[in-house]
């Protein structure tokens, strides 16, 4: 049951972002004044927003944006980190040597601020989220490959291949690439957890999808202004948030320790 | 020592340039934005130009910009057309009480977790780690949501926002201190009941020391040191937070000036608060990595 619930709520979380009309019958947009700030119940199972609109149905939808917006910038964040990792791995001296530097400057910029220059720079909305966010994780990700291919490169495997005069590309491709990517998933699986943090964030300070959108972290922007009247409006979405990156965050480090349990 | 420091202004040149180069390659004409929506004749536009230097070749401009920023000139802002560091200098005091304060709260709050909890068995471990798991899972803004419905709304406690006095103070720093509370409460934690499972451990007990006096006098100078390879983590955590804190809680700060600078596209203003971030970080990195010579002799031989 502990082992399995994470993962259940993951896959129900994919199915919403997949197929949001499974759960819900109502659109995220239709708002209905007369109905504003209705608790939970009756119609509304989660209550409705401060425009009658239903929380349920927000909550929902807002799972595609909010997930999709965490893979995009993950899956971007992950490419980009795999491959210059490898080129420093694999580049003379000096070039490793300015690529790890380069790293080093971006992780020292805090990801939030980051993301706010990006945002300044590109406009609001979720293609500048999805980069921004990318901008900050590519470090994490270039960091481990770098050190990874650093092990393959003087592998026996990889010396074998070099004898039997195989080009370096194939060898690139066929045995290094392969043996660097061990890690990733995990790594990848935590840092879509971040990344729904930090997307939610975003979005909360309005740098994210416009409104009318559901997204979680802006309907709790929303939300923050009728707190005093209406906490269901925030707690909903804030669940949303906290569930998903829990049930990452713990699935990652299981993951995480299969992996470091695997004899090498 | 001499590396280290090498290291870091390397680092902050790097960043200085890297911010210099997002200038570049922002879309619009810089020209078009410092016109604003003020009269627009050819003639102006020259004047423009000419008093920003922006006719000159790219490097010389480069060269010029850094020069400015080594006398600490941060430029001019494009929205009010006052100088940055002006602009700054004022909101640099908020900030600082802010991040201090949840660092001392979170600090405070993760050595009784680490002491309370440490080498008292599973269920004290089992309820670290999930105050851990919690404290990473949930966003900060959350935090600081559910602190101000409870204390402000409900309670009444604390005013809803704004900087007017200590009280004010109060749910900003705990919803910014809290996260990092659960994070290095649990590598403390950690690092505490390695250090008492220690053979250094049994002698102090064989010398008749008490458990207390071998947690303050030996254990917690090892749990100490995890906590200071993650300072970079907590600094930037502490930077960035601070950013959504202050606009939840209505305070003035570096925060609040950095998003009303995106908002309006004044990159001058964005950049500075990054690069100052980014001062903050390698100074307080480049600190803790001396700090970590004085607790472990060991890193000095």
């Amino acid at each position: 049951m502990r082992v399995l619930a994470p993962l259940a709520f993951l896959v129900l979380l994919a199915a919403a972002v997949a197929v949001p009309g499974l759960f819900t019958a109502v659109d995220p947009l239709a708002a209905d004044p007369a109905a504003a700030l209705a608790p939970p119940g009756g119609a509304h199972w989660l209550g409705s927003d401060h425009l009658g609109r239903d929380v349920l149905a927000r909550v929902v939808y807002g799972a595609r944006h909010s997930i999709s917006i965490g893979v995009a910038a993950t899956g971007l964040a992950v490419t980009a980190g795999v491959l210059l990792g490898l080129a420093a791995g694999l580049s003379p001296r000096w070039l490793d040597e300015a690529l790890a530097r380069s790293f080093d400057t971006l992780s020292t910029l805090p990801e939030l601020l980051l993301a706010l220059l990006v945002v300044a720079i590109a406009g609001p909305g979720t293609g500048s989220v999805i980069f921004a966010i990318a901008v900050a994780q590519v470090p994490t990700y270039a960091r481990v490959v770098r050190a990874q291919t650093f092990v393959v490169r003087r592998s026996g495997y990889v010396e074998q291949a070099v004898t039997f005069g195989r080009s370096r590309a194939a060898i690139v491709a066929g045995h290094v690439l392969p043996n660097v990517l061990g890690a990733i998933p995990v790594l990848a699986t935590i840092g879509l957890g971040t990344a729904v943090i930090a997307t939610s964030g975003l979005s909360f300070l309005g740098m994210g999808p416009q409104p009318p959108a559901a997204e979680w972290g802006s309907m709790l922007s929303e939300a923050r202004n009728y707190l005093r009247v209406a906490w269901w409006q925030a707690l909903f979405p804030g669940a949303a948030i906290t569930l998903t990156v829990i049930c990452l965050t713990v699935t990652g480090r299981r993951m995480q320790r299969r992996f470091e349990g695997r004899t090498p | 020592m001499i590396r280290r420091l090498l290291a870091g202004v390397a680092v902050m040149w790097a960043a200085a340039t890297a911010a210099y180069l997002a200038l570049l390659l922002a879309p619009g004409d810089t020209v078009d934005i410092l016109v604003g929506d003020g009269p627009d004749t050819p003639e102006i536009r020259a004047g423009i130009i000419a008093e920003w230097g922006l006719d000159r070749p790219e490097v010389v401009q480069y060269l010029a910009y850094l020069g400015r920023l080594l006398r600490g000139d941060l430029g001019r802002s494009y929205q009010s057309q006052r100088g940055v560091g002006e602009i700054l200098a004022g909101q640099v005091w908020p900030t600082a009480q802010l991040t201090l304060a949840a660092a001392a709260t979170g600090v405070a709050l993760a050595g009784v977790i680490a002491l309370v909890t440490a080498g008292r068995g599973r269920w004290s471990r089992t309820a670290a780690s999930a105050a851990e798991l919690v404290s990473v899972s949930v966003p900060p803004f959350l935090v600081g949501i559910v602190l101000l419905s409870v204390f402000s709304f409900t309670l009444g406690w604390f005013p809803v926002s704004g900087a007017a006095g200590p009280e004010a103070l109060v749910l900003p720093a705990l919803a910014l201190g809290l996260p990092i509370a659960g994070v290095l409460g649990q590598v403390l934690r950690d690092g505490l009941e390695r250090a008492l499972e220690q053979p250094f451990a049994v002698t102090a007990r064989a010398r008749g020391l008490t458990e207390r006096a071998l947690v303050a006098r030996h254990a917690l100078r090892h749990a100490l040191l995890p906590v200071v390879t993650l300072a970079g983590w907590f600094t930037g955590t502490l930077l960035g937070g601070a950013v959504i804190t202050e606009v939840l809680f209505g305070r003035p700060g570096l925060g609040q000036v950095a998003m009303q600078a995106v908002t309006g596209g004044d990159l001058p203003v964005v950049m500075a608060v990054v690069l100052l971030s980014a001062v903050v970080y390698v100074t307080i990195s480049t600190l803790l990595d001396l700090a970590y010579r004085v607790i472990d002799p060991r890193v000095r031989a």
